[in-house]
């Protein structure tokens, strides 16, 4: 008896684990669970929700032994929505167009300015600490959409894996702190917030600024894309003088 | 709902093809999200249905970073000799790159109101 219902629940566990159906349900529960402690927490950015699931999974996965792949099946799906998201964000952004155009000047002069800011001071201070060249090269284009980031990587002499992990820790680091930061600077123009929020910290920095507020969300947004476009461009050009 | 979302993949399939052929340096997605802005220009309001398409995905955009997160912290432990340096690093530029950033953008948009003072920007305490 005991026997017989320990192999229809193995039986059970084989057919799940070869569905889609555990690392989707698990990603979605985790996510919750990380919405509802930051709620409990006051809306803390501390209890950043894509730190807490992100943790809890890792967790789930090294406790069974699970491999990325298997866990990835699943989670795919919520991941492939990127692509659609990203797309979406040309709604915030029309509904603030007005404001977009007019502030047209400030906003490509803030994206070449923080662009190379952000490429030049990450290459800078990996050196600092100590980092080999190749690393500091991988961090450099840290700011930007992981894709375009691994890119860029490759051309300048870094790696790309490496770059993945430095872009997804930069954004997940930057969310948590950016409202403590620019706190701190006294700076309440949402215009200015979301958009240091957007290039600094790029889909993950957009996405805070989406939940704090839509102007915000918009000029988040807009910092992302054009931060994507202005350091693929000019990070290979600096790298030449760098050396 | 059907149609919003077939309108969003058809824009990022749009992207994806004028990145391909034209060697563009920017993600699809970011292409597919100029061509709707240009779109939405043109026709001068956001279809309601898909407002609430793109408000509905984008309530939860953080979500959608959550598979590629787990990835990253699997790979963490590899990074153990460069890891803490390298956090530092990060860090401190990523708490530079805001600061310098958010002053950059107050500075010029004081100069840029100047120019337009007609519209006073939503937002201002």
């Amino acid at each position: 008896m005991i026997g017989g219902t320990f192999e229809s629940l193995t039986a059970i566990w084989v057919y799940l684990a070869a569905t889609p159906l555990i690392g989707l349900t698990l990603t979605l529960v985790a996510y919750l669970a990380g919405t509802w402690l930051q709620r409990r927490a006051g809306g803390s950015p501390l209890a950043n929700p894509v730190l807490i699931a992100v943790a809890l999974l890792a967790g789930v996965m090294l406790a069974t032994g699970t491999a990325y792949e298997t866990y990835f099946a699943g989670a795919q799906f919520v991941h492939f929505l990127l692509g659609p998201a990203t797309v979406a964000l040309a709604v915030p952004l029309y509904r603030q167009l007005k404001d977009v155009r007019r502030a047209a000047p400030a906003i490509l002069g803030a994206t070449l300015f923080g662009s190379v800011f952000a490429a030049l001071s990450g290459y800078g201070l990996a050196l600092l600490v100590g980092a080999a060249e190749e690393t500091a090269r991988s961090v450099a284009p840290k700011a930007i959409t992981t894709p375009i980031a691994m890119g860029v990587a490759e051309r300048i002499g870094g790696l790309p894996s490496l770059a993945a992990v430095v872009v997804i820790l930069n954004g997940i680091l930057g969310a948590v702190v950016v409202s403590w930061v620019l706190n701190r600077t006294g700076i309440k123009d949402w215009r200015a917030r979301g958009f240091a929020a957007g290039l600094a910290a790029s889909g993950i920095g957009t996405a805070r600024a989406m939940q704090v507020h839509p102007q915000a969300g918009a000029f988040a947004a807009l910092a992302l894309g054009l931060n994507a476009l202005a350091t693929a461009l000019l990070l290979p050009l600096l790298m030449r003088l760098v050396g | 709902m059907l149609p919003s979302l077939t309108l969003l993949l058809a824009c990022q399939l749009a992207g994806e093809l004028a990145v391909r052929l034209a060697g563009l340096p920017v993600p699809g997605p970011v292409v597919g999200m100029a061509l709707l802005l240009a779109g939405l220009a043109v026709r001068g309001s956001v279809p309601e249905a898909l407002a609430r398409t793109a408000d509905g995905l984008l309530a939860h955009l953080s979500l959608l970073f959550v598979p590629a997160g787990v990835g990253v912290m699997l790979l963490l432990p590899r990074l153990e000799r460069e890891g803490p340096g390298l956090l530092l690093a990060v860090s401190l530029s990523t708490v530079s790159t805001i600061v310098v950033t958010a002053v950059a953008m107050r500075l010029l948009l004081k100069w840029t109101d100047r120019r337009a003072p007609d519209a006073a920007p939503e937002g201002e305490p």
